[in-house]
């Protein structure tokens, strides 16, 4: 069941949609047969059974299925393939969708973390009092009622990659949660993905204090990774079981990236930062997942030989401070170059509070990529840049049960999201 | 020296031949939106001398023997947009010393040479209102500009009419942005600053009421006061008010100084319109929606909705568009009229609200917003559908000059981004392209 929590005014204003759509949504339900949507509650448990057919199937494994048909069991993926393929069984629910996609991956935002409302109390994606806490862990400030969580949602977000913000040299942590869940616990599916890390302007910090210059942001950087290093050569070579030393949480986390466990997710726009991340990886060989890299068309040939894959900014971001230079046709770009890339809503700190991939994906599709490679950059790409691509980002036999629904192209401006399914469950029939 | 003499042999050049009668020139084979009519396949649009000279089809519209054609077979042609709140330009109006500052000018702030300027060019608008912030209840006068090309100084990008004056508008803000507690003359509640405002335009009334008794006699005139004077301008309805507002309660605070002082005004943002849309178009006032990604932000936009076009449009109320830019981007303006039509509202009307509507609310209805004979040549060539994701503003025109071109590398610059693309316009010679060297 999904917890539904509104203040009055947003459940006023979503009456408000409901009422005013009701015309429109009785043509749209009329036309595309889809009456059965309107009626299905959220009753539904993870053992439903449901039978999605879809005018364009859109798996990311293969080319899109023209009439295809996904069979969803105990919340897992059952079967995918032409309606002529599947035969769907008589106990099925049936929903009818234009398009169909996997459910969409943000493969790097901050809600859950951050709310809405942008007052002091729900902003916990960053804490400033100190530019080295990768002890921080996202889940504790994670709140899966954010009303933010539901607004993507709404548009098709099944999984986000959420956490800590850019602005301290090491902010902490980041997780992966389903968009759905009344707790913490039960929508984390990863609590420990990956250690946000921020080079450049973005984290220097004024009034004395260290960093206060970019230098000063990789010496702190290497000389931790250094303590890290030394620690790991230490464990290796002593050997005993029984010795095991206190944990110390701060140290443990740094460990963790030099034993290669969890990659630094380090935001970086300028080409001179970008370097400087490729320069300390090498030095420590190191996991590296590159974020927001507005300048990453300045360097493609060096990020290409790094291996490292790019979640780069977001296509409509504001081209301002250091990410002046930013360029919408980056992602097709990197595409290109055979680097893996994905999209990302990434930190807003006023209006709107949170973009939503979709959005910035189409507009990537008007600027270089693909159809098909623009909804891989929020799809499986982002799958792939997650270590999840075995579980989610595809429509394939035995993953999970995520997908979204849309009455039109996904990324037309007036097309609707007319349908959300989390782990085979209905989470949103709000038409967005 | 030999640079100098360079330089005026080419303004000479360039004054030359602007000087000239310009020859017709029609744009055809397009699909043109007149935005006042019918959609046109197949359509013509004929301008000369700035001006449009005819829309139609190849029935309707005779072409002269010189006239110079353009081929646009598959392209859609529409009005330039209008963009009635902006802070494209990097202005700045009120400073911190007062809430109420109705004798700044942003006149006297604007940075021709802004990247900004260029981007909202990119974008497809042509005219926009650009205006000071919202920190105060009164911010100063806003400006509305051409976005011509090559401005060199503030004077290029002004919009004068008869009487030789500049356009332009005067911003107010309620809600909390321009709450300060603990601030000694900024107010602290609404309450405050509606009484605040009040205040002032009380003032104002008895301003215009010792000129009016001066009469002819000079020496009965009271002495001079910038601000009084604007705030005269306003409640004589030659000076539109802007008032940005989010919250219901503030909006219909909006209607009510309207009643009392009867001046002209555009609610701004109006974040929370679909909940009183019936009030908005009963008051007959216009409203300028912004679309923007997800509701919040701040506490005032959290219930903000894809709505508002579409429940305003039902009430009968005149609903405009804006970027805010920064808020959202100019070269993304197109985007709110889509996002608009996703929540219902209707195509048309939300072509109306990126052009005509909000001439309407600059006063400038007459000048631009449609296609109609005799109105400035402002448009824009787009490669498909004005809704569609895929589509892009190929050319902006204003007053029949190309002021952007996205087969030009360097305009492409601008309108996607990429490296230098932040950086202020580079001093320009109209007409000359070449490099003069040296400090300009």
């Amino acid at each position: 069941m999904v917890k539904k929590t509104f203040t009055t005014e947003t459940q006023r204003h979503r009456d408000f949609f409901t009422k005013f759509k009701n015309a429109f949504l009785i043509k749209l339900l009329l036309s595309s047969l889809c009456l059965c949507v309107s009626v299905v509650t959220f009753a539904l448990t993870s053992k439903a059974q449901i039978a999605i057919k879809g005018e364009t199937v859109w798996t990311m494994a293969s080319e899109p299925i023209t009439n295809g048909v996904v069979l969803v069991n105990n919340g897992k993926i059952e079967a995918v393939g032409t309606a002529s393929q599947i035969k769907i069984p008589a106990n099925y629910k049936i929903i009818l969708a234009k398009v169909v996609t996997p459910g969409l991956i943000d493969a790097r935002t901050v809600v859950g973390l951050n709310g809405y409302m942008n007052q002091p109390h729900d902003q916990m994606a960053l804490d400033q009092s100190s530019p080295m806490q990768p002890e921080l862990r996202a889940i504790d400030s994670y709140n899966p009622q954010e009303r933010l969580i539901e607004w993507v949602r709404e548009f098709g977000v099944t999984t986000i990659h959420t956490g800590h913000q850019p602005g301290a040299l090491v902010s902490g942590q980041t997780m992966i949660a389903k968009t759905v869940g009344k707790t913490a616990d039960a929508a984390t599916i990863v609590q420990t993905a990956m250690i946000a890390v921020t080079i450049g302007e973005g984290a220097i910090v004024s009034g004395g204090r260290a960093p206060g210059t970019r230098a000063k942001q990789a010496a702190m950087l290497r000389a931790e990774l250094i303590k890290a290093s030394e620690a790991v050569r230490k464990q290796d070579e002593d050997k005993k079981p029984d010795a095991k030393p206190p944990v110390e949480m701060r140290a443990e986390m740094m460990q963790k990236v030099i034993r290669r466990e969890i990659p630094l997710l380090v935001t970086a726009h300028r080409a001179q930062d970008i370097m400087t991340v490729l320069r300390i990886a090498k030095e420590f060989n190191v996991r590296i997942v590159l974020d927001g890299a507005a300048e990453a068309f300045m360097v493609i040939d060096e990020i290409k030989a790094s291996g490292f894959p790019v979640i780069i900014h977001p296509t409509m971001y504001r081209a301002g401070g250091e990410l002046e230079n930013l360029s919408m046709t980056t992602a097709g770009k990197l595409k290109a170059a055979g680097i893996l890339v994905a999209l990302q809503s990434g930190y807003e700190g006023y209006v709107p509070k949170t973009r939503v991939v979709l959005f910035e994906a189409g507009l990537a599709a008007a600027n270089g990529l693909s159809m098909r490679d623009a909804l891989a950059t929020i799809t499986i790409d982002a799958a792939k840049i997650l270590n999840l691509d075995s579980r989610i980002g595809s429509l394939v036999k035995g993953k999970d049960a995520d997908l979204a629904m849309y009455d039109g192209d996904p990324f037309e401006y007036t097309t609707h999201c007319t349908g959300t399914i989390i782990n085979g469950q209905v989470v949103s029939e709000t038409i967005r | 020296m030999k640079k100098h003499l360079i330089y005026i042999g080419l303004l000479l050049l360039c004054f030359g031949s602007a000087s000239a009668q310009e020859k017709p020139t029609a744009f055809i084979n397009a699909r043109i939106i007149p935005i006042v009519g019918q959609p046109i396949e197949q359509g013509i649009l004929l301008i000369q001398n700035g001006r449009i000279s005819a829309v139609g089809d190849a029935r309707t519209v005779r072409l002269a023997a010189d006239v110079v054609t353009i081929d646009a077979q598959g392209k859609t042609i529409m009005p330039g947009l209008v963009d009635s709140h902006s802070h494209i330009g990097d202005g700045a109006g009120a400073d911190g010393s007062n809430p109420i500052q109705p004798d700044i000018r942003l006149l006297d702030s604007v940075n021709v040479r802004s990247s900004s300027i260029q981007r909202a060019q990119s974008g497809g608008i042509t005219t926009v209102n650009v205006m000071p912030g919202s920190g105060h209840l009164n911010s100063g006068q806003t400006l509305y500009l051409k976005l011509r090309d090559n401005a060199n100084v503030i004077d290029d990008l002004l919009i004068i009419d008869k009487n030789g004056s500049y356009a332009g508008g005067i911003k107010f803000a309620n809600g909390t942005n321009a709450l300060r507690t603990g601030s000694s003359n900024f107010p602290g509640t609404r309450s405050k600053s509606a009484a605040l405002v009040r205040e002032q335009f009380t003032k104002a009334q008895d301003y215009r009421e010792k000129i009016r008794k001066a009469g002819t006699d000079k020496s009965k005139l009271p002495p001079r006061d910038l601000a009084m004077e604007a705030l005269v301008e306003a409640l004589d309805g030659k000076r539109v008010v802007h008032f940005h507002t989010h919250r219901h309660d503030d909006i219909m605070t909006v209607l009510r100084l309207q009643k009392e002082f009867g001046f002209k005004v555009v609610l701004q943002h109006v974040s929370e319109a679909w909940k009183v849309a019936d009030e908005i178009a009963k008051a007959r006032v216009p409203a300028s929606i912004i679309l923007i990604d997800s509701p919040g932000g701040k506490l005032e936009t959290l219930d903000v909705s894809y709505t508002n076009g579409a429940a305003l449009e039902k009430a009968g109320a005149l609903v405009g568009f804006h970027t805010d830019d920064y808020i959202t981007d100019s070269r993304h303006f197109l985007r709110s009229a889509g996002l608009a039509v996703r929540a219902g509202m209707s195509r048309e009307k939300a072509l109306y609200g990126m052009t005509m509507a909000n001439a309407i609310m600059l006063d400038m209805q007459t000048r631009v917003g449609s296609f109609e004979t005799g109105k400035d040549a402002d448009f824009i060539i787009l490669s498909g559908d004005p809704f569609s994701v895929y589509t892009h503003v190929l050319e902006t025109w204003i007053e029949g000059k190309k002021v952007f071109d996205r087969s030009d590398p360097k305009d492409l610059l601008i309108a996607t981004g990429g490296y230098g693309a932040g950086s202020n316009r580079e001093v320009h010679i109209d007409c000359f392209d070449g490099d003069l060297g040296g400090q300009e």
